[in-house]
């Protein structure tokens, strides 16, 4: 697999759905339109900012809220490539992985992590160089069973690979 | 040696017993979207190349969030799901026979103990009120689900929140909620279940359970849950199981069960709260609000839309007016209880005090419509988010809190416990 890389785009704990993409904007889900109003509330110079490959890094709690699916779909469509935190809120960790866009829980990472710094990320070995720095941390390993999904490169990939076995 | 959660759990992925952090594949019961997230989920559906969903009479879909529409792409999107329910034959309500979808599946029986329930609504937790394992998904999840009838799962642990005591004469679940929301945090129960018990508990009506285990989803948990007992059962009685839906079944936790933490709170010194902005948990007493001026109240949503939401509501606005510098908008949870509501004369109050009284929508808690702040404006409201934009500019503000501060502070212009602004207990008051 490519290693992902870019440059990193920090942010605190909590950083809600809301914050992420705000409802008013909800009344659409086409990927590109969502990402023009991508972390507007909190960080309207976001989209300016950010390029292909990039990773946005966090503390805690990332994605609370609520579950809209627009939120990792905003992120991905920014060009984003991984998002890196000490943990995720719940519905937003399914909703990221079915969709394909990687996350990993990796606080020694983003404690040792300024804006801008270039990390590079191996997915296979759960690796998170930072370049700039010259650092390298080991993420969390996804569980087994969730490795299925990532592999299949997303819910919907594996769930059609799941029904078309029941039918062999 | 199991609590409700996994007991539920067990029972839907053939297992004898599960435990937290197993992964289960999990049969589903019942799956819900919303015109938010279900047109993204029947997109993903499609991509399955399936052609009819596992069970129509398990499948719901609820225009709910800018219904009525507010503007060309939301009407786009109620009628995504519109002709999807026809195509499909699954479980719809268009508006004017509908609601908030929270307020609603309880409503119709869709919904019952034993249960597993899923729903694109991360508030879908609110089911475990009836004794339900309900929990948020994403569209992703809910598509496959659509198609197969399960759905993967961790096993969460089970938190347990012990409340003790009788409650004082103002305070509500929403209290509770908030008060616990306040002190184990906004991730305070991240990838858990927090179950619900104690005297207040066994005392308390199923709008303020419905209301508590809707915010279970502030403290980050995958579920709140309820033991079944006799206040669920009246209700079960007089809002019987729709055609078609699962058996329910009621399952209680055993007394050796293992819970990852138990919480006890002396429920008798609660007195109503309110979240300051810009946390669910910024939590402190109304009574300590100190003077924050407030542009706008709401009063409604799948937290607090029910009808005895609306009757604490009416009880403290009743003869008197809405302060002249304020906005109230109250918007009944659904369709029934805005029937109800007229039919009591809750809405003949709340005109007479000067409140806007809307249709169900989800509108404003979400800064989707009906009643959108300014920059600078405050709102106190009794919905379930107060993050930075949550109902409009991201320089305007959002306060939690019950009905019945909603009210009180509705009149006085200023954030406002009940108690002290009227020193009337809500017993020497009987509708």
């Amino acid at each position: 697999m490519v290693v992902l890389r870019g440059k990193a785009h920090l942010y605190g704990a909590d950083v809600d759905t809301d914050a992420i993409i705000p409802a008013r904007y909800l009344n659409v889900s086409e990927p590109a339109l969502l990402a023009e109003h991508c972390m507007e509330d909190i960080d309207p110079g976001f989209r300016e900012r950010v390029s292909e490959g990039d990773v946005i890094v966090a503390t805690t709690n990332f994605g609370c809220g609520s579950s809209r699916e627009h939120a990792p779909i905003a992120i991905k469509a920014c060009g984003v490539s991984c998002i890196i935190a000490h943990s995720f809120a719940r519905i937003f960790f399914r909703n990221a992985i079915n969709i394909g866009l990687p996350l990993l829980e990796c606080p020694e990472a983003v404690s040792g992590c300024t804006d801008g710094d270039i990390l590079e990320i191996d997915l296979i070995e759960g690796k998170v160089t930072n370049a700039t720095r010259a650092l390298s941390f080991t993420a969390k390993p996804y569980p087994q069973f969730m490795m299925g999904i990532v592999n299949a490169g997303g819910l919907i990939a594996y769930t059609k690979r799941r029904l078309e076995e029941i039918e062999a | 040696m199991a609590t409700i959660t996994e007991k539920i759990l067990a029972a839907h992925s053939g297992r004898a017993f599960v435990s937290p952090g197993d992964f289960a594949n999990v049969s589903v019961d019942m799956v819900l979207a919303n015109d938010i997230t279900g047109p993204l989920a029947i997109r993903e559906f499609r991509k399955l190349g399936v052609t009819r969903v596992f069970n129509p009479a398990r499948v719901v879909m609820v225009p709910d969030h800018f219904i009525p529409n507010k503007d060309i792409p939301s009407a786009i999107q109620a009628q995504d799901i519109r002709e999807f329910a026809r195509e499909q034959g699954i479980v719809y309500f268009e508006a004017g026979r509908s609601g908030i979808e929270h307020v609603l599946l309880p409503e119709e029986g869709l919904v019952g103990p034993g249960h597993v329930v899923i729903g694109a609504d991360s508030h879908t937790c609110t089911y475990g009120a009836l004794g339900a394992f309900a929990t948020g998904m994403g569209s992703t999840d809910i598509a496959a689900a659509m198609a197969t009838g399960d759905i993967w799962m961790k096993v969460p642990p089970t938190i347990k929140l012990v409340f003790h005591g009788s409650l004082q004469p103002w305070t509500s679940g929403k209290d509770l909620i908030l008060h616990a929301i306040g002190d184990i945090g906004i991730d305070g129960a991240l990838y858990s279940a927090m179950e619900f018990h104690g005297e207040a508990i066994q005392f308390m009506d199923m709008d303020g359970r419905f209301t508590m285990a809707n915010m279970a989803i502030e403290a980050g948990a995958k579920a709140g849950v309820f033991e079944v007992d006799a206040t669920t059962e009246e209700y079960l009685a007089t809002h019987p199981q729709r055609a078609g839906t699962a058996p329910c079944r009621r399952y209680f936790t055993d007394s050796n069960a293992d819970y990852s933490r138990i919480i006890e709170y002396d429920a008798s010194t609660i007195e109503p709260v309110v979240a300051f902005p810009h946390l669910p948990s910024n939590v402190r007493p109304a009574s300590t609000a100190g003077d924050v001026v407030i542009d706008q109240v709401v009063i409604g949503s799948c937290t607090n839309g029910r009808l005895s939401d609306l009757r604490i509501a009416a009880q403290i606005l009743r003869g008197r007016s809405v302060h002249e510098s304020l906005r109230c908008i109250i918007i009944p949870g659904s369709q029934r209880v805005y029937r109800q509501a007229v039919d009591e004369g809750l809405v003949h109050v709340f005109l007479d005090a000067g409140a806007v009284v809307s249709t169900p929508t989800c509108g404003p808690c979400l800064g989707g419509y009906m009643g959108i702040l300014a920059p600078g404006e405050r709102c106190l409201s009794t919905t379930n988010r107060n993050f930075v934009g949550r109902m409009g500019s991201p320089q305007s503000e959002v306060y939690l809190s019950s009905p019945a501060v909603a009210a009180a502070t509705a009149i006085a212009g200023r954030i406002s416990p009940p108690g002290n602004t009227y020193g009337e207990s809500r017993e020497e008051i009987s509708w």
